[in-house]
């Protein structure tokens, strides 16, 4: 039963884990399917942590906090477009000054404010999310296997994890079953066909982009409000290129995205338990070796060993309507 | 706006003109941040000038860092005329670092002018290996190389202190470092100079690698403007389609100038080891590698932009450790920031009063010209 319960509490952690990385994925498909990149998620989850940390502690309500995060989120998305929608700007140069903008800004506000180096303060009960238990989940605990599936994967986790999932086929419904969706993709592959047919071009990038940041925003605030009681510097700590890079390799699709989320997740759970343990024939695996796992496997999913990813067809160029 | 004719923009409004007020607004900015921390930009400022101006251990402390971003910012310069992000020059330069100390280190039995030599060979070699990967995933796999130089610096920040806690840490010392090297391979300083000349400071980090600094942005002009291979790679940079057409290789030039760039990043290593540590100190590229990138965009990629890019990034730097000892609100992280904005306003937003400015300068000439 010791193996058992290991395995449940890998697979709850790979959900926990993989969460900001799902909102990630979701937020960069919206905005790449329209046409736009976005390697800007990393700062945009960095910042939304920062001003949802920041919001719960001064307003006391961790959904306030989490509204100021979106706000900041959809404001950064705005800049982005505004420099590389409206005024034609490089998209990656936009992305690496904003992250870079944003790793700065926030350790450097929360140590002006907080007098601490690049903390917030600690937040209480009442200014974080707690973890949510599902009905029935203690009185289903001794069933055998719907117990442990029910009670300790399912069960127990802050209320993100459930939204970020749920968010996957809403994704998908959205993107491939609407209007809406239609047109977006269209604007992606070839925006001069789309404007043909009447429709805006630049209104269509800057809704994708709101859309993008508002879900990037959840996955900053899972990370201070939620699993952290606070902020600190650098916390997104690359996931928002691991989620950049599970959207290419799930080829822009909501679906094959959230499996390499969990792929991701799944290492990243993998290497926290692997810490300290002594494996057979090899000994104990250095700490800062396992750590670099995930990175690595990023590299490795990226050079596409399932076969060559083939972005949107408009990415990365400025539309220019002609006169 | 109604477009000019490109050809009767002159040069010094799109080259000087433009940058100057790109750069003037992005300062504005950020004495907007330094306001909402907390403290007076004003204030900011004049420290600024006198930490990095004021007295002359100030203003060799700005070379020194002038020293390190005109390395990291050449690298990011040439990948970029290839239409390559080079964000990866943090782990080329630590890599670099390791590559200039092993060369150092294991060579030691050599006159020491020949091993600076290997060792910046060492610095090279070992940077350009790290830009090697991406590079070839780039050109074979199409894996963007944001992501994947991203993930490098990642995994040389875990190697690099995996090696320093585990295989060459100074076993006699507490932290994550390695042993000196012998004091004769050390770059002349600086300090040395001054005193053959009688001037008495009491330590610069500035060394000779910044006549390096001078030799690597001309080889780079050089390279890039000059040679048969710059002009391919500037091709295919420009129009990939067009350069295969014209039978130039993507492939190989994508390859090669992701190495030039990572080789260009490993040389902040010799700055740091022979002239600076003396050692591998753990994290010791510090974020000079990102800020390579605001010194390219704001440099415009060419190496006489670049220089006074670097100079200005060192005023900035070493003037804003004299902020952060004297503002208590404002942390080194502070000057980060600044260097977004800097990005921002000088890359993506290079655009945004081009135009203005440009017709402004041509109706104001042609008035004259025709006055």
């Amino acid at each position: 039963m010791e193996f058992l319960s290991d395995i449940a509490s890998l697979i709850n952690s790979t959900l926990r884990i993989s969460t900001p990385l799902v909102f990630a994925a979701m937020a960069g498909i919206f905005a790449e399917r329209s046409g736009v990149i976005d390697f800007s998620l990393e700062g945009k989850m960095l910042m939304a942590a920062f001003v949802a940390a920041v919001g719960s502690y001064f307003l006391g309500n961790p959904w306030l906090g989490l509204l100021l995060a979106i706000i900041a989120c959809v404001s950064l998305s705005m800049l982005h477009g505004f420099a590389s929608v409206t005024y034609k700007g490089d998209q990656v140069v936009s992305c690496v000054a904003i992250n870079i903008l944003i790793i700065g800004l926030t350790t450097a506000l929360a140590a002006a404010w907080f007098g601490q180096a690049g903390l917030t303060p600690t937040l209480n009960e009442d200014q974080r999310f707690l973890e949510v238990n599902l009905p029935f989940a203690e009185s289903l605990r001794n069933v055998p296997i719907i117990g442990t599936i029910y009670s300790d994967i399912l069960s127990g986790h802050y209320i993100f994890v459930y939204l970020a999932y749920l968010s996957v086929p809403l994704v998908f419904w959205v993107v491939f079953k609407t209007s809406f969706g239609l047109r977006l993709r269209a604007v992606g592959e070839n925006p001069s066909a789309v404007d043909t047919a009447g429709i805006n071009v630049f209104a269509m990038r800057y809704k994708a982009l709101a859309i993008n940041g508002v879900l990037i925003a959840f996955a900053g605030a899972h990370l201070s409000t939620a699993v952290n009681a606070n902020f600190f510097r650098e916390m997104s700590a690359g996931r928002g290129y691991l989620a950049l890079a599970a959207m290419i390799f799930g080829k822009w699709h909501p679906k094959t995205a959230l499996v390499a989320c969990l792929l991701f997740g799944f290492t990243d759970a993998l290497q926290i338990r692997l810490q300290g343990v002594e494996l057979p024939a090899i000994g104990e695996i250095p700490v800062q070796l396992i750590q670099a796992i995930p990175y690595v496997l990023t590299v490795v999913l990226l050079a596409g060993f399932v076969g060559k990813a083939i972005a949107p067809n408009a990415i990365g160029q400025p539309y220019i309507k002609e006169r | 706006m109604a477009p000019v004719d490109k050809s009767k923009i002159p040069w010094w409004v799109s080259n000087l003109i433009v940058p100057l007020v790109n750069l003037t607004l992005a300062l504005l900015v950020s004495g907007l941040f330094i306001f909402i921390a907390g403290e007076n930009p004003y204030e900011a400022v004049r420290l600024i000038i006198y930490g990095s101006f004021g007295y002359i251990e100030g203003f060799a402390y700005t070379l020194y860092y002038t020293t390190n971003f005109v390395f990291t910012g050449l690298a990011f310069a040439v990948a970029f005329h290839c239409r390559l992000f080079n964000i990866g020059g943090e782990g080329q330069a630590y890599i670099g670092g390791l590559g200039v100390f092993l060369v150092a280190i294991n060579f030691s039995f050599l006159p020491v002018p020949i091993i600076w030599l290997l060792s910046i060979a060492g610095a090279v070699v070992f940077g350009a290996a790290w830009a090697f990967i991406p590079a070839y995933l780039q050109a074979t796999r199409g894996s963007h190389v944001v992501i994947t130089t991203i993930m490098f610096n990642f995994i040389a920040a875990s190697l690099m202190v995996f090696l320093l806690v585990d295989v060459i840490r100074d076993t006699a010392q507490m932290g994550p470092h390695t042993v000196a090297l012998p004091k004769e391979q050390w770059f002349p300083s600086f300090k040395d100079f001054a005193a053959l000349l009688g001037i008495k400071i009491r330590y610069s980090p500035l060394n000779i690698s910044f006549l390096l600094a001078i030799a690597a942005s001309v080889f780079v002009w050089f390279l890039v403007w000059k040679t048969r291979w710059g002009y391919e790679m500037r091709a295919v940079g420009h129009n990939t389609q067009a350069a295969i057409y014209a039978g130039i290789s993507p492939y190989k030039n994508i390859i090669i100038a992701m190495c030039i760039s990572g080789g260009l990043a490993g040389l902040l290593g010799v700055n740091e080891i022979l002239g600076v540590h003396h050692k591998i100190v753990a994290g010791f590229p510090a974020g000079y590698g990102f800020t390579g990138i605001a010194v390219a965009l704001m440099g415009r990629n060419h190496p006489i932009g670049i220089f006074p890019a670097a100079f200005l990034f060192g005023i900035l730097y070493q003037g804003g450790s004299e902020v952060t000892f004297d503002m208590p609100n404002i942390t080194r992280y502070m000057f980060v920031a600044v260097q977004g904005v800097i990005i921002l306003f000088s890359g993506a937003l290079e655009n945004l009063f081009r135009p203005q400015i440009e017709s402004f300068f041509v109706n104001r000439l042609n008035i004259k010209a025709s006055a």
